[in-house]
């Protein structure tokens, strides 16, 4: 009983005690992340400087940027001897930035309605979640878009979708016999079908037409996307093709495609643009004459097909022999064994690569400004900043162009990242 | 029965080379082969009846002819008077130099920021993050445009250095940084020079042949000689003391401000300059991912087990991670390496007279030889990249025996 008195013994848990000042919250992430060592101070006292000194320099030119305005001598009266941007050459210039100079202004709507239904297009492709009967859009999207933005009647888009739909019906329906048969029979039929569509469109040619634009017209940022957007089409299943070309058995399949991944390889794309602008003209028939845009397009899909092409041999090396080994015991023939088998597995392996590739496809468009044609970079170098009324706006003209493409090709590769993260299957 | 079935297998007959998987390869590379033949010949009959018809032929008599055009920035001796050839040349040595330049500088950006942006200091991680970001998604030529006008711009031009109290000074009297491009002290060899030069070559050997045997004592008897302190008195000491023997016989030349412009000196075009540093940092961005990855790619454990044998931080760096992080890192390097002399081609945005300028650019407007000089400029870097890719491939070969 006195024992109990004179000692005391505690019946319940203290409750925790907070941490120390310095071992909790901001202080202890700062300790821990920027002041761990005199090393480490140091560089972060750097890095603070550093970025002080971007922002000092930066904000008041960015804050006190002049929107209205005509010309560059304007934008300095109104700054008056205040360091400042002058961004009033964006927005004068906002369409010829985005559509080239000679886009007729009435018809902005269409490449705009072209974009977004390019969005709506690529869903399905990008996010496997959606519902596959999208993709339905997607086989019909090319051709909706060249009449678009293009022009002309709708009537040459639609036949040359039908020629290419009968054509694959066609092979389809006799894939199950001999190869060269269906093939045979699904060219036949889908040149039949142009054929008898040249009359039709012949016949009338102003069914549902839109203004003509011809491709010399087209220009700015809208030309980085188209060209980017098609060379990357057009070049997934060349390279895909090219791939298994070098991955033969047969020796003068096996050669023909190495020369030419290793050629377009080794040189630099802006000497395969010098090729489309001087050279390639002249191996056309004498007749004809090939629009530069296309011609840029056949250079910029070699160039990259080749690039996909050593991403996707990549994905096919990596994938372990006993798959082959695998499909040819199931008794698959090559091209089965091929779409069923191996390149579900390779290319899944490569698209990360392949998105790579394709982002710096839509960088290195900006190349065809050296060619003189007239792009985003080709927009600013040559009829904006030549103008009289925007000497000298270097700043704000190449900020805005890298801006729109930072967002382009960071929103591409964060989707890469994701997709990569996604694809993570196996592993665990 | 089954005797018939082996003798029809063996005979050949037509069907087969269609039916038959061991002829059906045959056939197959026959039509491709004929295929390529075709579109071959086509291609081919169109150019000739295109030259033809305007009335030129295929003939590079042309490479022979005075250039009539000056190059400003050149390694070699040119003048306007010298062959398209030559010109060419200059061009091919102005390429290399840029991209030689490039490759080293840009090794430098990327290996920093790929160190730095797996720094525990999270501040300079972030920063590294935006900088590989930016660089990364912007195009190249983008960057060499707006570095390009960074330097036209922020640098005085040689005026500014004139007068009582010039807007702009020399950096220690010796370099010039200007709009035009920059200046710096250009070293002059006098008689005995030589024997500098000779002395200065024999101590790094010196160095190397010291540390090695350093080395070998370690390995054979365990002994440990001290090799920081012996290494640089090697590495110094001969090499003054004989250039103060013979008194003096390297000199350096330093850029002056004559009239209106700088005299003397190595002078280094703001061209060169901005592609130089636009083509570094941007690659750079590009190296720092692999060199991140590099790292990353090398196992935690290895660096655990080397700090538990009791190497310090440096060590375990050197001797642990980075030689097995190499492995990773150097394929992908030198395809960066590839990428920076493809890439200097853009040299035409900025007006530096590289290959693609001088041949690809002038000469083929001044002679309308565009098949021959696309053609002789695919040639040169096609030959630089194959060299470099066999390069790659014996290094791939060279570390994948190591492997077990």
């Amino acid at each position: 009983m006195s024992d109990n008195r004179n000692s005391f013994v505690r019946h319940e848990m203290l409750s925790e005690r907070a941490p120390p000042v310095g071992e909790r919250g901001v202080l202890k992430w700062a300790r821990e992340n920027l002041f761990s060592s005199v090393f480490n101070t140091i560089m972060t006292i750097v890095s603070v400087w550093v970025i002080y000194s971007i922002a000092v320099g930066v904000a008041p030119w960015f804050f006190n940027g002049v929107w209205n305005a005509e010309t560059t001598r304007e934008c300095y009266e109104i700054l008056d001897g205040v360091n400042g941007a002058c961004f009033a050459v964006l927005r004068e210039r906002f369409p010829q930035l985005i559509y080239g100079f000679t886009y007729p202004s009435s018809e902005y709507w269409r490449p705009n309605l072209a974009t977004v239904l390019l969005l709506v297009a690529l869903a399905p492709v990008l996010f496997r979640r959606l519902p596959k009967g999208l993709l339905v859009f997607t086989v019909i999207y090319p051709f909706l878009a060249y009449w678009l933005i293009w022009g002309g009647s709708i009537l040459i888009p639609t036949v040359a979708f039908v020629g290419c739909f009968i054509g694959v019906a066609c092979y389809k329906k006799f894939s199950s016999g001999a190869f060269v048969t269906a093939i045979t029979l699904s060219l036949i039929s889908a040149y039949l079908c142009w054929f008898l569509g040249g009359y039709l469109i012949s016949w009338n040619d102003a069914f549902l037409s839109l203004e003509i634009v011809p491709s010399r017209d087209m220009g700015g940022f809208m030309l980085n996307l188209l060209l980017g957007t098609i060379a990357v089409s057009l070049s997934i299943p060349l390279g895909i093709a090219l791939a298994l070309g070098r991955q033969s058995n047969m020796p003068i399949i096996k050669w023909i495609c190495v020369v030419f991944i290793e050629f377009i390889r080794g040189v630099p794309l802006i000497t395969l643009l010098f090729v489309a602008n001087v050279i390639l003209a002249f191996f056309f028939p004498p007749e004809t004459s090939i629009d530069l845009i296309l011609r840029v397009i056949i250079m910029m899909t070699f160039f990259n097909s080749a690039y996909i092409a050593e991403v996707v041999r990549g994905g096919l090396a990596a994938l372990p022999s006993g798959q082959y080994e695998a499909a040819n015991s199931l008794g698959l023939d090559y091209s089965q064994s091929m779409r069923f088998i191996i390149l579900p597995q390779a290319l899944k392996i490569s698209i990360p690569g392949i998105v790579n590739v394709s982002v710096g496809m839509l960088k290195d468009t900006t190349l065809v400004s050296i060619i003189s044609m007239f792009d985003l970079v080709g927009m600013i170098r040559g009829p904006i900043l030549s103008s009289t009324d925007w000497n000298g706006v270097y700043w704000e003209l190449f900020g805005a162009a890298a801006a729109i493409f930072f967002v382009v090709c960071f929103t591409v590769s964060k989707y890469s990242q994701w997709l990569e993260r996604q694809l993570e299957t196996g592993k665990h | 029965m089954s005797t018939s079935q082996i003798s029809r297998r063996d005979n050949f007959q037509l069907s087969m080379l269609l039916n038959d998987k061991r002829y059906r390869s045959y056939t197959f590379q026959f039509f491709a082969l004929i295929i390529l033949i075709c579109i071959m010949a086509y291609l081919g009959k169109n150019l000739l009846e295109n030259l033809a018809a305007a009335g030129l032929n295929i003939s590079y008599s042309f490479l022979g002819e005075a250039s009539g055009y000056d190059i400003n920035q050149r390694l070699i001796e040119y003048n306007s008077q010298s062959t398209h050839l030559r010109a060419a040349f200059v061009g091919v040595l102005n390429t290399l130099l840029v991209a030689f330049l490039g490759c080293i500088m840009a090794t430098i950006f990327g290996v920093t920021a790929g160190i730095l942006r797996l720094s525990n200091n999270w501040i300079v991680a972030k920063l590294m993050m935006i900088y590989v970001e930016i660089f990364r998604n912007v195009p190249v030529l983008i960057w060499i445009l707006i570095i390009h006008s960074v330097f036209l711009t922020i640098l005085p031009q040689p005026k500014a250095f004139r007068g009582e109290n010039p807007e702009a000074s020399m950096l220690w009297d010796a370099f010039a940084f200007t709009g035009r491009g920059i200046y710096i002290p250009k070293p002059v060899f006098y008689d005995g020079s030589l024997i500098v030069i000779a002395t200065f070559i024999l101590s790094i050997i010196g160095v190397f042949a010291f540390r090695n045997y350093s080395r070998k004592k370690l390995y054979d008897t365990g002994q440990l000689i001290e090799t920081r302190w012996t290494s640089v008195v090697i590495f110094f000491v001969p090499t003054l003391l004989v250039y103060f023997v013979m008194g003096n016989p390297i000199g350096l030349e330093y850029p002056e401000l004559k009239g209106f412009n700088f005299k003397g000196g190595i002078y280094a075009r703001g061209s060169l300059i901005s592609l130089w540093f636009a083509l570094s940092i941007y690659t750079g961005a590009f190296i720092a991912e692999v060199v991140r990855a590099g790292i990353q790619s090398v196992n935690q454990g290895q660096s655990e087990a080397a700090g538990a044998l009791g190497l310090r931080s440096n060590l375990v760096m050197n001797l642990v991670i980075l030689p097995q992080a190499l492995r990773v890192i150097v394929p992908p390097l030198i395809s960066f390496y590839l990428n920076i002399t493809k890439n200097s081609s853009l040299a035409l945005a900025v007006g530096y007279m590289d290959i693609t300028g001088t041949l690809g650019g002038i000469t083929l407007n001044q002679t309308g030889r565009a098949i021959e000089a696309v053609l002789l400029l695919m040639l040169f870097y096609l030959v630089i990249s194959l060299s470099i890719s066999a390069i790659m491939n014996v290094y791939n070969r060279s570390i994948m025996l190591k492997e077990r």
